[in-house]
């Protein structure tokens, strides 16, 4: 009887839900986790671009020429929405110039050459008790230390942190990591899992949250065992729950639906249904920003498929490439190499493009691993799409609506919805690449958003001016009226402003909608964020 | 190497196609066990036909010819008319209504993928209402007809429109038990009087209620592999059991046990292989059920009460009108939205 209460005790069951659709394709992972971690030797040149976040770029610091130390601050955020960048090693900066990185757009950016001194010369730190501050100034702290998510969207944690009144009951920490080949996550676990758990308690701390659900895909019974240890050791309440594997069952609003059985609404934020969700590597990140003072200067990544050894490797931010590359090498026939998974990655640019903030994997690809899909048929209506949705959107139509550029239409049937899982893609019998399709209209549509945003902003800005106007004046007859009553009563102290208080919630207000509109612009969410 | 994904699940159309031509196989098998080699020679003029006709056709609309030949549909749309008209026929019958098929049906309305008719069942009206005469002709099974032609008599007769000099058409041929029924029904008879007949067997019409069997095994097959989902058959047959189940519990004398109506005609093929061609039907569940309800009640009705003996294919032709208002009505609930009416397509319509 005792035994048996214990154990229910220990494990506590919990109800998981399930939602539509979902793939189960080959998922490459256990080559890479045959060795642990290993720390990629200091490479001959960092680059760093200012902008490996959501939001606005940060703005550079340092000069070319000048001498930095290691987690020394070279570019400050800038916006609401932005993050710090820090100097991954001690060295010289050489340059400050647009340089190719690995982003969807191929676009160069601003990037901060760093030529390594060897001497991993760090820059005064030192770990605070988060215990002793407000989640504001915690907040405030991880912007500074450039903490964003690592499950590939690099959204600044220190925004979602910021919940204003909204109450959170669930802290989720996304272990899911349900993208074939990625192992970055679950090495991590295996290895990490106190500084983890830790990190959890820290994010729980600041969003007041009462439970800390730890979802992991049952196909990581190692994580799941340091993870549960971790915890058991340190006598938290945090849950690690086992969940189907599944993709993507890591995607955030997936994960969110199997641990607890809500749904985001469409077009809101987890926050509005009392959940907030971070990647487990997020919340090592800001164990090592508060406990050990240490800002964002690397982070694990994956280097598998097409290379003569599979491994993790802690790398610096701004590592080229190549040079993790060349650690797996590569085998002959490797014709690319992709950032990401399989199924969400993109494809890089070149191969000396730098380690960001968001690059979980590098896969080196080959005809052999990923044959080029034969030419597309037409849509044969088969729905295989509509069964892998895990969005339950109507792939085929949306297809449909995007190659006969009928946006108005795939808006109506709700391609903003579409989460770019490319689960549709991956089924398709006709090898059409519809989330291709997704992306143009998507695009499209943005694009001809933007106009009107634009003259909207015009006219809000506009009315907004004429308001303040409006209110100084109003305010300045109301001093004067006081003034005025004030020398009549002959008294002192008759200045009116608004409080503090008042100020303080216009900022916030103010702040909130901004974020709200970044979200908006800022589109797809990241499976693994 | 351009965009993700990059991989995918190895699957393509010509492989599902070929999957349901295997799962006509025991339904064809026994064709010939019963009615004899003519059902092969038909299959194999509107293989060609439906090849040939494909070809030119994407020739005409400066289509790739390769990749599309290989995919299969055109395959199975010729092999779905053969199965459903007479194949004791002369050989221009079946050729005819291919091509029809192939070159209206499928490539006026844009190929692949495009159709808003079952291409083999539009062949199969045009045939019916162009040439009534010969789609009346079936061949008697086994030891039913007053003679039996041997394989070369059946090809003389398709290719050179020559029989045997002591047989008559009428000899060989006989009319389905569909038209059986409903033409003794006329002469005033009780249905247990007519099921009493000779060419009657346990459920329906003796030989052809075995392919019907041999069509629902391969239907059961699809659904194992997922190629098709329940919906469809479970709600065609459902609904045509259920309707034909009250008019039998209502006056038995007159109107035929639901079985019948299972195992007669095109139902199986229609509930298994017609209905569920994916171009056609609709591509909702719910949407699926509604469209197969609504063939099973039209089946029904024709065959009641209705001018033609099988009522199949126009049911499926007029369901198929109607597909494109079921899908708009029938959206699934969108991820993160409240109920179906909050997706705005509701009020946005659909082509
Ligand atoms: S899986 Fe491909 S062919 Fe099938 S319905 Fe979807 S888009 Fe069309
Ligand atoms: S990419 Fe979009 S449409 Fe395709 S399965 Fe994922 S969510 Fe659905």
């Amino acid at each position: 009887m005792e035994i048996s209460r214990v154990l229910i005790d220990n494990e506590k069951m919990r109800t998981l839900y399930h939602f539509h659709g979902g793939i189960h394709p080959p998922s490459n992972k256990s080559q890479s986790t045959q060795v642990a971690i290993a720390r990629a030797p200091l490479p001959s040149r960092l680059v760093v671009p200012l902008h490996q976040h959501a939001g606005e770029a940060a703005k550079p610091i340092v000069q070319v020429g000048d001498h930095v130390l290691k987690g020394q601050l070279i570019g400050m955020p800038d916006g609401f929405v932005s993050s710090a960048v820090h100097a991954p090693t001690s060295g010289t900066i050489t340059a400050i110039d647009m340089q190719l990185i690995a982003h969807p757009s191929g676009l160069p950016n601003l990037c901060a050459t760093l030529i390594p001194d060897g001497k991993e010369e760090w820059i005064p730190h030192k770990a605070i008790d988060y215990r002793d501050h407000s989640s504001a100034e915690l907040q405030q702290l991880l912007r500074m230390a450039g903490v964003v998510g690592l499950g590939g969207a690099a959204f600044p944690s220190d925004i979602k942190l910021r919940i204003g009144k909204q109450k959170i009951t669930s802290l989720i920490l996304n272990g899911a990591e349900c993208e074939p080949y990625i192992t970055c996550d679950d090495m991590l676990m295996r290895e990490r899992a106190a500084e983890i758990v830790q990190g959890a308690e820290m994010l729980r701390f600041m969003l007041d949250a009462s439970e800390v659900l730890i979802g992991i895909e049952d196909n990581k019974p190692e994580a799941i065992a340091a993870l549960k240890q971790a915890i058991a050791d340190r006598g938290m309440n945090h849950e690690v729950v086992a969940i189907p594997t599944i993709y993507p069952g890591g995607s955030a609003k997936q994960l969110i639906r199997v641990l607890t059985g809500l749904e985001v609404p469409s077009g809101k934020l987890p926050t509005d249904i009392g959940v907030q969700c971070f990647n487990v590597a997020t919340a090592y990140s800001v164990y090592r920003a508060f406990a050990q003072g240490e800002p964002l200067l690397s982070r694990i990544v994956t280097i598998a498929g097409n290379v003569r050894q599979a491994q993790n490797y802690e790398a610096l931010i701004g590592t080229p490439i190549d040079e993790l590359i060349a650690l797996g090498v590569a085998l002959p026939d490797t014709n690319g190499y992709i950032m990401g998974g399989p199924m969400m990655g993109i494809p890089l640019p070149a191969v000396h493009v730098p380690v960001v903030k968001a690059t979980n994997c590098v896969i080196a690809a080959s005809d052999r691993l990923f044959p080029p899909p034969p030419p597309a048929l037409p849509c044969i209506r088969c729905t295989r799409c509509v069964e892998v949705c895990p969005a339950d959107l109507q792939p085929q139509d949306l297809f449909w609506f995007a190659q006969s550029k009928e946006f108005g239409r795939a808006q109506a049937f709700s391609l903003f919805d579409c989460i770019e899982c490319g689960a549709c893609s991956y089924v398709c019998p006709s090898h059409i690449p519809l989330v291709q399709y997704y992306r143009f209209a998507k695009s499209e549509i943005r694009a001809r958003e933007h106009d009107k945003q634009l003259a909207d902003q015009a006219r809000e800005r506009h009315e907004y001016r004429e308001h303040r106007i409006e209110r100084e004046k109003q305010e300045k007859a109301d001093k004067l009226a006081a003034k005025e009553k004030a020398a009549q009563a002959a008294k002192l102290n008759s200045l009116q402003q608004p409080t503090p208080q008042q100020q303080a919630e216009l900022a916030d207000l103010e702040a909130h909608r901004a974020h709200i509109r970044e979200l908006a612009q800022s589109g797809v969410e990241h499976p693994e964020d | 190497m351009l965009f993700s994904p990059f991989i995918s699940k190895p699957d393509n159309v010509s492989q599902i196609m070929l999957k349901v031509l295997l799962a006509l196989l025991p339904g064809i098998a026994l064709y010939v066990w019963y009615f004899g080699p003519a059902i092969l020679v038909s299959i194999t003029l509107a293989s060609l036909t439906a090849l040939g006709t494909e070809a030119l056709m994407l020739r005409l609309r400066n289509r790739p010819i390769a990749p599309f030949l290989k995919d299969n549909s055109a395959l199975l749309t010729g092999w779905l008319l053969a199965l459903s008209i007479p194949p004791l026929a002369p050989w221009w019958l079946i050729v005819v209504g291919t091509a029809f098929a192939i070159a209206v049906a499928k490539h006026l309305y844009g190929g692949l993928g495009n159709n808003l008719f079952n291409p083999a069942m539009v062949g199969y009206a045009v045939l019916i209402i162009s040439f009534p005469m010969q789609m009346t002709h079936w061949i008697a099974p086994h030891g039913l007809g007053q003679i039996e032609l041997g394989f070369f008599d059946q090809l003389e007769y398709i290719f050179l429109g020559v029989l045997p000099h002591n047989a008559t058409l009428d000899a060989i041929t006989m009319a389905t038990p569909l038209d059986t029924l409903k033409t003794h029904l006329h002469l005033d008879q009780s249905v247990q009087q007519i099921l009493d007949m000779p060419i009657y067997g346990q459920l329906a019409g003796h030989g052809s209620e075995m392919v019907a069997w041999g069509f629902l095994c391969g239907g059961l097959y699809l659904l194992a592999t997922r190629i098709i989902s329940w919906h469809i058959p479970v709600a065609y047959l459902g609904t045509l059991f259920v309707i034909a189940g009250i008019f039998h519990l209502l006056d038995p004398g007159h109107y035929v046990a639901p079985l019948f109506h299972w195992f007669s005609g095109a139902a199986m093929l229609g509930a298994f292989f017609i209905l569920t061609d994916p171009v056609s039907s609709p591509t909702t569940n719910k949407g699926r059920l509604i469209f197969a309800a609504g063939a099973g009640l039209i089946t029904y009705l024709i065959r009641a009460f209705g001018g033609f003996p099988d009522g199949t294919a126009f049911a499926t032709l007029l369901m198929n009108i109607c597909v494109p208002l079921i899908v708009l009505y029938t959206q699934p609930k969108v991820f993160g939205k409240k109920s179906p009416k909050d997706n705005p397509v509701h009020k946005e319509g659909r082509p």
